[in-house]
C-alpha cells in the first residue's frame, strides 16, 4: 500500500456529505493502487463521481450500460491480455446493478473465468434514482417501493445471499467488508485484485439519505450493522469460508434499527415485537451459521 | 481503432467543482490532544483532509462539506463542528 500515497479518487465529487460509497471508492482505489482500470455500471457513484466534463477519478474509468458492467470489463481483460498488459481490471458497481440488472452479465464473466474483481457497494437500495427497492433490500426496510404503513411493514423478502451465488460459480476469493472497518476494506481489495480469477467483494456502504441518519454517522451506522450481526465480515476461498469476524457479546438488533429512518415504523406508533424478533432471527441465523458468536462471562 | 463514440474527461477534473460551498457546520481541526492517528485522512469521504509537514491534520475548506465524520470518529475528540456564518 506504501507505493501509492497520491489520491485517486479526488475531490469535488458531488455526493452527499458523508456519503459511505465515496468513502468506498477512497478505500478501493486505496487498496487496487493506480495500475488499475474500472469499470462502472449507472449507479449513484457513477452520477456524483461523473458529471461531464467533470471526474473524480484519477484512473482509467468507463461507464456503458446499467446492466453491462462485467460484460465490458470482460472485454477489457480479454484485450489487455491479449496485448500482454498487466492493469487489474476492477468493476465498481452498486447493489442494484449487481443483485438485480447486471446479474446475466456478472454470471457470464465469472464462468468464463476473467481475470476481474467485481465490487458491489452495497447501500441497500437504489439511490440514485430516490431510494427503491433492490435484490439487496434487508427485509422491512422501508423504501418508495415498498412504502411502510397499515398495511405493510417494508420490504417483504431477505436480502439475496449474492456471495453464495457467485461461490457456485466457482469465483477463487469472495469477500464481504464495510467502511467501518477501513483496513480490512483495503486489505481484501489488495487480496482480490492480486488473486487470479473472477473475484468478488461486497462492501457495506451506509447511505445517510437513503437510510435516514446524519451524514456523521455513517461509520457509526456500519459498526452497528457488524455488531448485531445483521452483516457479517468474512473471506471465502474457493467456496469455503476461511475467516469470519467475531463479534464479542453481539448487541440486540434494536440498537441498529432505531437509529435508522427507513425502520422507524418498527418503534410507532408502538415496538413491532413481532417483526423485530423476525429481524433477530435473520441475524441469530447468519451469525450461528459463520460462527461468529464470542461470549464472555460478566465478571462478578 | 481509436474510441470515437462518447466522450471523456481529463482526470481529476472533479476538482473545478469546490463542494466547499454546500458546508454548514465548519470543522475547527484544535491540534490539542490529537495523536495525528490519522483516523481523520481514512475516514473522510471527501479524501479533502490531508497530513501537514509537522505531522498534524487540516481539512482542504474548499472541498470540505461539513458533514462532521471526522469530528464523530476522532479518538481524541479534538474536532470541533461549529455553525460557520457565510
Amino acid at each position: 500500500m506504501a507505493e501509492h500515497e497520491c489520491e485517486l479518487f479526488e475531490c469535488g465529487h458531488r455526493a452527499c456529505g458523508g456519503c459511505g460509497p465515496a468513502l468506498a471508492a477512497r478505500l478501493i482505489l486505496k487498496g487496487t493502487g493506480e495500475n488499475t482500470i474500472v469499470v462502472a455500471s449507472t449507479g449513484c457513484m457513477e452520477v456524483f463521481s461523473t458529471p461531464y466534463p467533470e471526474t473524480a477519478w484519477g484512473v482509467p474509468w468507463i461507464h456503458s450500460l446499467f446492466e453491462n458492467a462485467a460484460a465490458v470489463a470482460s472485454g477489457v481483460e480479454a484485450s489487455l491480455k491479449k496485448q500482454g498488459r498487466d492493469e487489474h481490471v476492477v468493476c465498481i458497481c452498486g447493489d442494484g446493478a449487481t443483485f438485480d440488472i447486471g446479474m446475466l452479465c456478472i454470471s457470464g464473466a465469472f464462468e468464463r473465468g476473467h481475470d476481474i474483481t467485481y465490487i458491489c457497494y452495497d447501500n441497500e437500495a437504489y439511490m440514485n434514482t430516490g431510494i427503491q427497492r433492490s435484490g439487496a433490500t434487508p427485509y422491512d426496510a422501508d423504501t418508495t417501493t415498498s412504502p411502510a404503513g397499515k398495511c405493510s411493514t417494508g420490504n417483504k423478502r431477505p436480502k439475496k445471499d449474492l456471495p453464495a451465488i457467485l461461490a457456485a460459480h466457482g469465483a477463487s476469493y469472495i469477500a464481504t467488508a464495510s467502511i467501518a472497518y477501513p483496513n480490512d476494506v483495503v486489505k481484501k481489495i489488495e487480496r482480490a485484485v492480486n488473486t487470479p480469477g473472477p473475484n468478488y467483494i461486497q462492501i457495506h456502504a451506509p447511505c445517510a439519505t437513503g437510510w435516514g441518519f446524519e451524514g456523521a454517522e455513517t461509520m457509526a451506522i456500519g459498526r452497528l450493522a457488524v455488531e448485531t450481526g445483521l452483516w457479517v465480515n468474512y473471506e471465502m476461498v474457493n467456496g469455503e469460508v476461511e475467516k469470519a469476524k467475531k463479534i464479542v457479546n453481539r448487541k440486540p438488533v434494536e440498537e441498529y434499527l432505531m437509529v435508522q429512518k427507513r425502520f422507524r415504523h418498527l418503534f410507532r406508533p408502538e415496538r413491532n415485537v413481532e417483526e423485530i424478533a423476525k429481524i433477530q432471527a435473520i441475524a441469530d441465523r447468519s451469525a450461528a451459521k459463520f460462527g461468529i458468536d464470542v461470549v464472555l462471562k460478566k465478571p462478578e | 481503432m481509436a474510441l470515437n463514440v462518447g466522450c471523456a474527461a481529463a482526470p481529476g477534473r472533479a476538482r473545478d467543482n469546490r463542494t466547499g460551498s454546500w458546508r454548514v457546520f465548519k470543522p475547527t481541526f484544535r491540534h490539542e490532544t490529537c495523536t495525528k492517528c490519522g483516523l481523520c485522512e481514512t475516514v473522510c469521504p471527501e479524501g479533502c483532509v490531508k497530513e501537514r509537514e509537522d505531522g498534524y491534520f487540516d481539512p482542504d475548506y474548499d472541498y470540505c462539506k461539513g458533514c462532521g465524520l471526522c469530528a464523530e470518529e476522532c479518538p481524541a475528540d479534538d474536532i470541533e463542528m461549529a455553525q460557520e456564518e457565510k
